[in-house]
């Protein structure tokens, strides 16, 4: 029988039928427990800086590896299937590693009757990949986002924080040579 | 009071309900699929839907969703409205897009909400052309089944499992279209009440593994009205028997006690009654004879000797009572462990006598402040702790008054709640799986407990006596403890015998009493060690004790032990001393126990699915439990029977032809157990001149299924005990309100297959059953009694010696769960536990040895920051962890 940590400590509470907890090999950098940490102090229930504190190991890393869930939610007090609820309802939070650029295209209904498909279909062709995939070289990763605001300048698509207006085939392919 | 008008007519109705409630209770059909009487509304489904009216003059109408508005004066609704009705079919073939329509495979099916719903819309054919979502399932354990592309995304589950019981490993993940319900990641699902969910979850995504090897569908099996034997709380069963085994237990809804929801140890706990290794012959000197060679055998042990008798707790009150009858009330000894059998006197005078009577689930559930004395009720008690818990949340409902919000609006009540929550103290030996509600824990040794719940009963009442040389502390927890009880409108003192100590049930009482004198609606829940613990203490037997040491004096010929085992009552090594002075020993039992192996005689016994009779749970409700299935009818080598009947056989009782002689004659020798006769109806009893059935009218196969004995179907079996019939034949309506709610085998009711028909036989729906809820309180109303007074002298470690306390798991520690496979897969190795201090002081490390009550042991060590210093805990009840007496010491050395 293992316990817990390594020094030994498990509350009996715990021991009710549990397989014994696994080693947990995944930790935390300081700098990211220290925004976190940052972070609860703005709210009274911790549970209120879940999306931030997934923004910050995100940030750090550039997506949020399933390691992270229970370090996250045991410092802002919850479960981890309770953030795990937050991380995946987010599309945004990446719950699998992306390439260095992610290029957001805006599939809603403006840009679908101003020529979406082209842009997609141009896009797939020139980097090889479709949606929720990312490059072999590991420069970008393709995704679907809804309507980023920009409706009268469309088809638009964002690369990064970046927003790309008024596309169209031709210009598309020139946009990425930006993003290295 | 709200007037309703639905399609026309007009209704009377409470007002503070919402309209799918109010149309339920009046027994109008609107099917749903969100809303859950335990867990409220939140309009996720969208299946509900109904025409709502401005007034009698507006034929337009608007659709709303029935569930999430309430039924107010003045209401003008259609169900029958075609837009409505056309809305409703639409929602079901939508959440039919994804669903996989694998009824024939597929365990929900038979039982299943969503199949019940689409056939009340009337959907029966599919549009939609395209592929289907898909996910992959999880692997949660021994117990839950995992499906997940049956979801229709209703949210039961999480809002049950988080919400209502407190579990923190089961989530919804994603948006949209694409949502999930299930761990984190693989494994095995950690609350205590996760098979509820294969109740909750209207679908075949959460279904009962246990079921799985053995399944058959809902209308094949074959039911009676049970109870569970578990624990002392007696939670109502509903278990299913085909081919002479037990293959699922669900929960039998009751009002005031297990309401809709079961424990895992009580659903899953069934195995013992499967187990090939029971003594299911008679058995003499080993070998199988005739059920006669047994009984001459027996009587010849018995005629002209000096004979005593020990009892069980775990044993209907009948069966004890016939041995009571056999061997004298003198000769008869209660069962209970060592020790026990004091501390279950002190608890049946405590609630009998006491002026707080014990509180049912449902008050546990409405109190505002609780008090947890010694326990650790998720283990002792299960049922009270997710009680609790209801408890605490309960203040969402009075925050929600204060808004005027209705209290089925579980989303708003929620989020006024946030983390706040009614006060809930936790004093006990270690840590428990309530902590995490606990508004403040204190751990210390049962004498300490005591001490604190003095304290805080004299500081609510100073006539209670006071406690000298309290730590400050500790002072000031007595303090915000009392104060917090004194200031609640329902408060509520839990403890029991678990700590193992008359001073912890004397200082609950004190606290309970003391309240009492101040406010009326004052609780008291006791939890006992077994399932007739209250029934064994009312018929009077000697202790343990008293028999082990007439035995050991030599004076004893022959011993007959009633569904015992020894071996978990005394230290072993005087069970053996004690069993090697008798001449003969008669062992009357359904498992395969050390006892039963060193016995002469061993008459195989029902157990509580093969057999009926009476038990007493911890508020003095005696309910009465009834066979399931005849195990004789599919293997005629069978020769158990129920305990009664043996016991009558050796003394040659003709009198006692059924049980209700028994138990009538049971009720006029003892006037404490008078009402017991009441607890259901006898076996004179029919409706319409109808036995009620056992089986559902839909039961196939009958007559094939002994075809691989005799192609000759023999006559099914007759049950002169009882009024239900081992057959499909009988009544089977829910209709007669003439029907008794103690005789529902199961939950059924036209168009109703699943759980949810437990509403078509309630008064109104989450309240009563129609006719009252089963059982008969045996105590009256208590008369005061003075305050217990002996304040026990503070815990002081020993130098040489560490004092054994019993921690009590959910899992591994009840004698009859803990022989079923899943329970056993579930359960933790046993362990050792001592503070951090005492480990290095003692060189304890990853394994020590214990000396204890004689016997030595090795086991793994946990160390623990919160087990008081000078102390050591073992699991009760545990295998691989000898029996101990309350109190015992034990030296440890490391290694
Ligand atoms: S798993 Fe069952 S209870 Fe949970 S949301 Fe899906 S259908 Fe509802
Ligand atoms: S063990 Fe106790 S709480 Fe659990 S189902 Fe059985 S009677 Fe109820
Ligand atoms: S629809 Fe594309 S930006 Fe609004
Ligand atoms: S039951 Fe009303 S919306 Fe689901």
């Amino acid at each position: 029988m293992s316990a817990t940590s390594q020094d030994n400590v498990i509350k009996l509470a715990d021991l009710v039928g549990r397989p014994a907890a696994k080693p947990e090999p995944f930790v935390l950098s300081d700098a990211e427990k220290h925004e976190i940490e940052h972070e609860l102090t703005h709210f009274p229930d911790g549970r209120a800086a879940s999306i931030e504190a997934l923004k910050i190991v995100q940030k750090h890393r550039g997506w949020v590896p399933d390691g992270a869930l229970e370090p996250i939610a045991r410092m802002i007090g919850i479960g981890a299937a309770e953030l795990e609820g937050v991380a995946t309802f987010y599309s945004l939070i990446y719950r699998q590693p992306v390439g260095r650029h992610v290029i957001k295209v805006c599939d809603s209904i403006t840009c679908f009757l101003v020529g979406y498909d082209e842009i997609k279909a141009t896009l797939e062709r020139t980097l090889g990949i479709g949606y929720g995939q990312t490059t072999a070289d590991g420069r970008f990763t393709l995704l679907p986002i809804c309507c980023i605001g920009a409706c009268d300048k469309g088809p638009a698509l964002m690369i990064d924080d970046d927003l790309h207006t008024d596309l169209t085939p031709q210009n598309v392919v020139g946009l990425l040579e930006a993003y290295p | 009071m709200a007037t309703i008008h639905v399609d026309g007519k007009q209704y009377e109705v409470n007002g503070a309900e919402n309209l799918l409630e109010a149309c339920l209770n009046l027994g109008l059909d609107i099917p749903y699929f969100c809303w859950h009487p335990a867990l409220g509304s939140v309009g996720a489904c969208r299946q509900c839907a109904v025409k709502a009216f401005r007034d009698e003059n507006d034929k337009q109408g608007r659709i709303v969703m029935s569930c999430m508005t309430p039924a107010s004066n003045g209401t003008f609704i259609s169900i029958d409205d075609e837009e409505a009705k056309q809305f409703r079919e639409a929602i079901v073939e939508f959440l039919m897009t994804n669903h996989p329509h694998d009824c024939p495979v597929c365990e929900e099916g038979g039982h299943c909400h969503l199949q019940d719903m689409t056939v009340m819309t009337g959907h029966h054919s599919r549009s939609y052309r395209f592929d289907k979502r898909t996910h992959l399932n999880q692997d949660l354990g021994p117990f839950i089944g995992h499906e997940m592309n049956r979801c229709i995304s209703c949210y039961r589950c999480v809002r049950y499992y988080k919400d209502y019981a407190g579990g923190t490993d089961l989530g919804v993940y994603g948006a949209a279209a694409n949502v999930y319900f299930g761990r984190p990641e693989d494994g095995t699902l950690e609350s205590e009440f996760s098979g509820n969910l294969t109740e909750v979850c209207p679908t075949g995504v959460f279904t009962d593994k246990t079921h799985s090897e053995r399944y058959n569908r809902k209308w094949d099996m074959q039911y009676a009205p049970s109870i569970c034997e578990s624990c002392a709380v007696g939670c109502n069963l509903s278990p299913g028997e085909r081919y002479g085994e037990i293959r699922r237990v669900e929960n039998r809804y009751h009002g005031e006690l297990n309401g809709y929801f079961l424990c895992d140890r009580g659903r899953f706990g069934y195995g013992y009654t499967n187990r090939k290794d029971r003594p299911r012959q008679p058995l003499v000197a080993g070998e199988v004879v005739t059920r006669e060679t047994a009984i001459a055998a027996a009587t010849a042990a018995l005629k002209g000797k000096k004979v005593l008798g020990i009892g069980s707790p775990r044993a209907s009150l009948e069966a004890n009572y016939a041995l009571r009858g056999l061997v004298g009330a003198e000769a008869f000894h209660d069962g209970h462990a060592l020790g026990d059998a004091a501390l279950v006197q002190l608890a049946l005078a405590i609630v009998r006598d006491g002026p707080v009577r014990a509180s049912t689930i449902s008050e546990i559930e409405g109190a505002d402040a609780v008090l947890v004395l010694g326990e650790d009720p998720t283990a002792t008690a299960p049922r009270f702790a997710l009680a609790i818990r209801q408890a605490a949340r309960g203040k969402g409902k009075a925050l929600a008054a204060e808004k005027k919000l209705a209290e089925w609006q579980t989303i708003a009540l929620a989020d006024l709640l946030q983390r706040d929550s009614y006060p809930v103290f936790i004093a006990s030996v270690d840590t428990t799986r309530l902590d995490d509600i606990a508004r403040a824990t204190h751990r210390a040794a049962p004498e300490d407990l005591a001490r604190l719940g003095y304290a805080i009963a004299h500081a609510i009442d100073a006539s209670a006596p006071a406690v000298s040389g309290l730590d400050a502390a500790t002072a000031e927890l007595a303090q915000t403890i009392a104060t917090a009880l004194a200031s609640a409108k329902r408060p509520l003192v839990v403890s029991g015998t678990g700590a193992g100590s008359p001073a912890v049930l004397q200082a609950a009482a004190n606290v309970a009493w003391a309240l009492k004198a101040k406010n009326d609606a004052t609780g008291l829940a006791l939890s006992l060690p077994e399932a007739n613990s209250f029934g064994t203490a009312l018929l009077g037997g000697a202790s343990l004790e008293a028999a082990l040491t007439q035995i050991e004096s030599g004076a004893v010929d022959t011993l007959v032990v009633l569904e015992n085992d020894l071996y978990r009552r005394a230290p072993q090594a005087r069970v053996e001393a004690a069993l090697a002075r008798l001449k003969h020993l008669i062992v009357i039992d359904h498992q395969a126990t050390p006892t039963a192996a060193r016995a002469q005689v061993v008459l195989p016994a029902a157990t509580v699915f093969e057999g009926d009779g009476t038990l007493v749970n911890y508020e003095g409700r005696a309910q009465r439990f009834f066979q399931v299935f005849d195990p004789t009818y599919y293997d005629n080598k069978i020769g158990l029977t129920e305990s009664w009947r043996w016991l009558a056989d050796l003394e040659a009782r003709s009198a006692w032809k059924i049980l209700d002689d028994v138990t009538a004659a049971c009720a006029q020798a003892l006037p404490a157990l008078a009402g017991i006769v009441a607890a259901a109806p006898g076996a004179a009893f029919r409706i319409d001149g109808l036995k009620v059935a056992r089986e559902p009218h839909r039961y196939s196969g009958r007559t094939a299924m002994r075809a691989n004995q005799s192609v000759h179907e023999p006559r099914q079996p007759q049950d002169p005990d009882t009024a239900l019939s081992f057959s499909m034949e009988g009544y089977n309506g829910t209709g007669s309100l003439d029907r008794p709610p103690e005789l529902t085998p199961y939950a059924w009711s036209p168009g109703w297959n699943s759980p949810s028909a437990w509403n078509k036989f309630q008064q109104e729906i989450g309240g009563s059953l129609r006719g009252g809820d089963p059982g008969k309180q045996l105590f009256a109303a208590g008369a005061g009694k003075p305050y217990f007074g002996e304040v026990p002298a503070a815990f002081a470690p020993r130098g040489d010696a560490y004092r054994v306390l019993a921690l009590h798991l959910h899992f591994g520690g009840d004698e009859l769960s803990s022989r079923a496979e899943p329970i056993v897969k579930r359960a933790s190795p046993a362990f050792v536990a001592i503070s951090r201090a005492d480990a290095v002081k003692s060189g304890v490390n990853g394994h020590a040895t214990l000396a204890i009550d004689g016997a030595q042991l090795r086991l793994p060590t946990y160390i623990s920051d919160t087990l008081p210093a000078g102390t050591i805990g073992l699991p009760a009840g545990f295998a691989g962890v000898p029996f101990f007496v309350h109190g015992a010491l034990a030296t440890v050395s490391g290694g």
